[in-house]
């Protein structure tokens, strides 16, 4: 359950971000969310809503953006989705897939008042 | 009103590690994040380290628990400097506690620093506390279905251990596929089969550790 570690993190930044713009209510929190981010949205979903109780966060909206597995194959050049953690390029066999992107766990803008 | 962020969840923990990776980094202590299911056998496989290599190099231990210090009262038999941090339910370590007892431990004489992580296969995975690497210890118990279950925690580990291999005859553990899943997801790992009950395995798990020891003081004197 370490979900309530990231709330915590996403709450951190959202506050300071809010605060540093005046902001009176957050509505709107976007994150972007790696595919092997390795977290599990409703556990965070439920861990944001228990820590926002009573903060300008409190009936704001986590909006998930969620990033594909895509790896670069250092070895063929071809680009992939990588399925089922498999990191064997799926067009030479090599194990030398570079991850592109899938790993994101980032907050990425805010919607505020 | 729209404000850009773009700002890593995380990034406090992974300052606060690069912070601490900059103290082991000065001294040339090599750091292992030792990871894996409750009872997978990380104190043994600790315990027999402890056992074999003290003599010959410089280490201490900090054991991360929920509650207990049964871990560290095992690591202190071999009289091996051991911290115990009590996450009070927190389900790993991070690392702010990691360096909040910093100061408990003799850096400038140390080769070796072992962090056991709480008994978990998810959540350690995802936070760093400053180590040179990961390692993963999985039991031929726990199933050789758990790499692709819990893929992350062998993607960030340089090394997997699969320790209790006395145990193969009495299990449906097919190691072959367990290690086939296991380089798939990170084909750049090491795998060792071990058994700190029969000691299997074991010499090439201390070599391994031994000459990660050795790279990391090697460096440290390149730089001055």
């Amino acid at each position: 359950m370490h979900e309530m570690a990231i709330a915590e993190g996403i709450l951190d930044i959202a506050l300071d971000y809010a605060a540093r713009n005046q902001a009176r209510k957050i509505q709107c929190i976007s994150l972007r969310l790696g595919e092997m981010s390795g977290v599990e949205t409703d556990a965070l979903q439920f861990c944001f809503t228990a820590l926002t109780k009573g903060t300008i966060a409190e009936t704001a909206e986590l909006k998930l953006n969620k990033i594909p597995l895509v790896g670069l194959c250092r070895e063929c050049g071809k680009e992939t989705h990588i399925e089922h953690y498999n990191f064997l390029c799926p067009n030479c066999d090599s194990g030398q897939l570079e991850i592109l992107s899938g790993r994101e766990l980032q907050v990425e803008y805010l919607e505020v008042d | 009103m729209e404000i850009q962020v773009m700002e890593d969840i995380l990034g406090r923990n992974d300052q606060l590690a690069s912070e601490n990776q900059m103290l082991f980094a000065k001294r040339g202590v090599f750091v292992l994040n030792l990871m894996g299911s409750p009872g997978s056998g990380k104190t043994s496989l600790l315990e027999k380290t402890m056992a074999a290599l003290k003599d010959n190099l410089r280490m201490a231990v900090i054991e991360g628990d929920l509650f207990t210090s049964k871990d560290a009262d095992r690591i202190a038999k071999y009289d091996v400097p051991v911290i115990q941090i009590n996450t009070s339910g927190g389900c790993h370590l991070d690392a702010a506690m990691v360096q909040k007892v910093l100061q408990e431990l003799d850096l400038e004489n140390l080769d070796l620093l072992v962090v056991e992580n709480v008994g978990n296969l998810v959540c350690p995975a995802e936070f760093n506390v400053g180590e040179d690497v990961k390692a993963v210890v999985l039991s031929i118990t726990e199933g050789d279905d758990k790499p692709l279950k819990y893929p992350l925690i062998f993607k960030e580990s340089a090394i997997a251990v699969l320790n209790k291999v006395d145990l193969l005859p009495y299990t449906n553990f097919d190691m072959a596929a367990a290690k086939k899943d296991i380089t798939s997801i990170h084909p750049a790992i090491s795998v060792l089969e071990v058994s700190c009950t029969s000691s299997t395995g074991v010499e090439a798990w201390y070599d391994w550790l031994k000459e990660k020891v050795a790279a990391k003081k090697m460096a440290v004197n390149a730089h001055g």
